[in-house]
């Protein structure tokens, strides 16, 4: 069974059928392409995929649970996480602090135990300090954990946004361009360091991506979305060889 | 990490000391008798602003919401603590543990309707909500000025036109006479328990901002959507956020209340000319900043009072320290300045160390 089953998924904005009977399933462990050009509808799968909005028709089982039309916080808890096109880090909190965020629903004490400081707050934010650490030295950030995450540079901005996501404790990671904006040197090591989340987390990644470089260096299988409908699906190869898909990009 | 920590707990401990090295300086300048009778009225209500100014930071620096509504909430406080203690006075005889209970009853009315109003509101941002909150200010203002509640052998009595219409017996004691406010209220709030009211208020603030729940509201305010995607729960913590900085405005309010005899909601003391010089206070000493909202509200309450003898020029010089003030927090080139210095200091420290 498939560890992300989406089938028939459809939503409209007003009178723009933005995504319509949009399929995916995606295996355990799987680094998953969606591509297609600006305007495709692939953030909007996204945005339905995490419960910014609730799709019109359709449904999403994740790990065999329905989680069909779920606000994000159930659906974060259900096990996804996303990073953003745009990056959305906490720009006036330390670069740990960022990590430790991400943690906040694994793990718990109460407002009053940390008002009063109760034996658990200490113990169970070492615990945090120690996670959040143990995250960001995976990402090479350790040195820069106590600097503000604006401060940041750009490349580094982006492993800190993967970084916390993946501090939520994910079953399937929802990467939204994290090439964007990055030069070629910058996106080969993005690449590497998404092989390496991969396999370090036995993670399922499912990866928006304009760089075509980056999308055939990685993925194993693609999806192409034109006009918010399925254009083409299946090995990457394959994928990009195809006719409809090179027209969808290039034109006649 | 250690070192973090520390130096989280230093910055902690530097604004305790601050607060205790005032203590101690009054209390000295009292035993001496150097302290006019003005300044001692005025340290009681000190101990408020302080209070007030440290709470509103947690709904502007931390949450990130201009709330213009604050002595709203200091107003509830204010009136509930004051009707507990002048109903109680007889059966609570021990003013200590009243004043304890009335603190806990202020606390609690201001909660409730930092949680009422906060629902509504909260769903607004930015200015919205700063105008919202502002009418909520005022409209708790209002409602006070008409209540009138009196309590004789048959209980309470409740009406918002006049005392006549309470219907009653005539031995019958009224509470609260509508603008005329309440009177009587037992004289229990000190400067002592002023201090510890700000010091509890300090301890609350910073240990909440360093904790989970901390962390959580701060990441609402940097990036809303980002904080959901992560599982946060954007509603519950706007609204716990916003409802402890009212408790303890309603804290501020109980010290107010019980400082004078007869309590009234007027426009200065309740009304948004109280809630803007709150926010004054947090925007001069550093939106986020504790410390530096306990020393504004100090240095601007305590200014025009010290500069009395200056007479006309008064409110000169003290606009002019607001501006410095403002240049000397917010300008980039001033925080350069700062920074130099405190790093020369650094350096100092250092090689005397060395030698």
């Amino acid at each position: 069974m498939a560890l992300l089953e989406v089938k028939n998924l459809g939503i409209s904005f007003g009178g723009l059928r933005a995504v319509n009977n949009f399929n995916i399933e995606i295996e355990k462990g799987q680094l998953y392409g969606l591509i297609g050009p600006n305007g495709a509808g692939k953030t909007t799968v996204f945005n339905l995929l995490t419960g910014v909005y609730k799709p019109d028709e359709g449904s999403v089982f994740l790990d065999g649970e329905n989680i069909t039309g779920k606000n994000n916080i159930e659906i974060n808890k259900a096990g996804i996480a996303r990073t953003f096109q745009n990056i959305r880090l906490f720009k006036d909190m330390s670069v740990r602090d960022n990590v430790k965020a991400g943690l906040h629903n694994q793990y718990h004490y109460s407002t009053i135990e940390g008002i009063l400081r109760l034996p658990r707050y200490f113990k169970v934010e070492k615990e945090m300090n120690e996670k959040a650490m143990e995250l960001l030295k995976v990402f090479s950030l350790e040195e820069e954990a106590e600097l503000l995450a604006a401060n940041l540079p750009y490349g580094k901005q982006r492993k800190l946004e993967i970084a916390r996501a993946l501090a939520t404790n994910p079953k399937l990671l929802l990467l939204d361009e994290p090439a964007a904006g990055m030069n070629p040197n910058e996106t080969k090591e993005l690449m590497d360091t998404i092989s390496f989340v991969r396999k370090h987390f036995d993670m399922t990644i499912l990866l928006i991506e304009h760089d075509m470089k980056l999308v055939s260096g990685i993925c194993e299988e693609l999806t192409v979305l034109n006009f918010g409908e399925v254009l083409a699906e299946g090995k990457t190869s394959e994928v990009l060889n195809n006719k409809a898909v090179i027209t969808a990009y290039l034109g006649e | 990490m250690k070192n973090r920590l520390s130096k989280q707990t230093k910055n902690n401990l530097i604004t305790y000391g601050i607060v205790v090295a005032a203590f101690i300086l009054v209390q000295i300048m009292l035993s001496m008798g150097k302290m006019s009778s003005l300044m001692q009225g005025l340290l009681v209500p000190l101990c408020t602003y302080v209070i007030l100014a440290v709470s509103l930071n947690l709904t502007v620096g931390i949450l990130g919401e201009l709330s213009l509504g604050h002595a709203g909430f200091m107003c509830v406080g204010a009136f509930a603590s004051a009707l507990f203690s002048k109903c109680t006075q007889a059966s609570i005889p021990n003013s200590g543990f009243r004043f304890f209970l009335a603190i806990l009853v202020g606390a609690a009315a201001a909660a409730v309707f930092g949680i009422l109003i906060g629902i509504p509101v909260l769903r607004l941002k930015g200015d919205y909500l700063a105008i919202v909150t502002l009418a909520f200010g005022e409209i708790i203002k209002n409602l006070v000025n008409v209540i009138y509640l009196g309590r004789d052998s048959s209980g309470f009595h409740f009406s918002m036109k006049d005392t006549m219409s309470l219907n009653m017996e005539p031995d019958g004691e009224i509470l609260i006479k509508g603008a005329q406010g309440i009177t009587g209220t037992p004289n229990d709030s000190s400067f002592v328990i002023g201090i510890v009211l700000v010091l509890i208020t300090i301890f609350i603030i910073t240990n909440l901002i360093n904790s989970r729940t901390g962390r959580a509201v701060m990441a609402i305010r940097d990036n809303r959507i980002a904080a959901e995607s992560l599982g946060i729960n954007i509603t519950q913590y706007k609204l716990l956020a916003f409802s402890v900085s009212a408790s303890l405005a309603g804290v501020a309010g109980v010290l107010y209340a019980h400082n004078l005899s007869t309590l009234t909601a007027l426009p200065k003391n309740f009304g948004y000319n109280m809630s803007i010089m709150i926010l004054v206070f947090v925007v001069l000493g550093g939106i986020g900043s504790i410390r530096g909202s306990v020393i504004a509200a100090v240095i601007l309450t305590l200014l025009p009072e010290l500069l009395r003898g200056l007479n006309d020029y008064r409110m000169l010089i003290y606009a002019v320290v607001l501006i410095v003030m403002m240049l000397f927090n917010w300008s980039p080139k001033a925080r350069a300045l700062r920074e130099a210095i405190a790093g020369k200091f650094r350096r100092q420290k250092k090689s005397q160390e060395e030698v």
